[in-house]
């Protein structure tokens, strides 16, 4: 921005944005730092207007469950690339985005990962995608026994977590931007029709 | 032994841990920011109690929300537990959980048949 403002620029980003969001039925969209404060805020947010919008309380608490486990996702395994100075990696940035439809919230979040990782996340999202109900209890129970909080303060549970509460499939795709870094986009659908 | 008595807030869990009062509860939500941080004295704390626990240990877990990050932490409770129950000690664990909640019905059922400890799930109505 060099300080003034082509207005017809400005109109049209903001009216495209508005019938975007309004298409793809967005009712919240962020995209930044995920912290902590963050995570708190945009979750009693939504509970507050499930509350008063006379939600399900069980598809409530799936809503709050999955968007908890998405943001600490990003907060927690997001890089990005400065588009300033690459040498400098900032972690738990991302976009995070959440629609409502006539019978189901969706959560969507995007982030960029370094490659290397993806591998164990196809195989972690893969392997949860063919079990049903009974086979994500087993996984679940077998990770949270071996498993230990990271540093990063993640106990690896989060997407089988995930799983077993929505019942639904998880989706995702991975961007390529370059050699070294994809954008990856993970999606949930939570069912309002319990 | 000292008491540990932490007021919950709407994200991290009140707990109350006072072995003279026959006292031990972790009610409440949690997803904290950092969850190792707000665990640790507890599982030190239990730690220290399993040197000289009372003859009987009834702990009560009445949560209403926890992470999944917090659900590991809550199993290293319930192994300390274990410890007790199986150096002899007599320890029966509460697992509380709002009657129209299955998840948290289920989450019970999944740490009931990781420990070796008698459990017991107990469901109550809200309001």
């Amino acid at each position: 921005m060099d300080g003034k403002i082509d207005v017809k620029e400005l109109l049209e980003f903001v009216y495209s944005f508005y019938k975007t969001m309004r298409e793809h039925e967005v009712t919240l969209v962020y995209e930044g730092d995920v912290t902590h404060q963050i995570t708190k805020a945009f979750t009693s947010l939504t509970e507050a207007n499930m509350e008063a919008q006379l939600e399900d309380p069980s598809t409530q608490k799936k809503v709050f469950h999955v968007m908890v486990e998405c943001l600490q996702n990003i907060s927690k395994h997001a890089e990005d690339i400065n588009q300033k100075d690459d040498s400098i990696p900032r972690g738990g940035v991302g976009i995070f985005i959440l629609s409502k439809a006539q019978d189901s919230y969706v959560v969507t979040t995007g982030n960029v990962l370094s490659k290397d990782k993806i591998p164990q996340i196809v195989e972690m999202l893969e392997t949860i995608n063919r079990l049903d109900k009974e086979g994500l209890k087993d996984l679940y129970k077998q990770r949270i026994k071996e498993g230990r909080i990271s540093a990063k303060g993640g106990a690896g549970l989060g997407f089988i977590d995930i799983a077993k509460k929505t019942g639904s499939k998880l989706f995702y795709q991975f961007l390529s931007i370059n050699d070294e870094y994809s954008f990856f986009v993970f999606s949930t659908m939570i069912s309002r029709t319990n | 032994m000292e008491v540990i008595k932490i007021v919950g807030t709407d994200d991290t869990p009140s707990v109350i841990l006072d072995a003279q009062n026959d006292m031990f509860e972790i009610s409440g939500r949690s997803l904290p920011e950092d969850v190792a941080a707000f665990y640790e004295p507890i599982l030190d704390w239990l730690d220290r109690y399993s040197e000289k626990p009372n003859e009987k240990t009834v702990f009560n877990f009445k949560l209403v929300y926890f992470n999944t990050a917090s659900s590991k932490l809550l199993l290293d409770i319930l192994l300390k537990l274990e410890e007790i129950y199986e150096a002899g000690n007599d320890v029966l664990i509460r697992w509380h959980y709002p009657e129209d909640d299955e998840d948290m019905q289920e989450a019970g059922e999944e740490y009931a048949d990781i420990v070796e400890v008698p459990f017991e799930q107990v469901s109550y109505s809200i309001d």
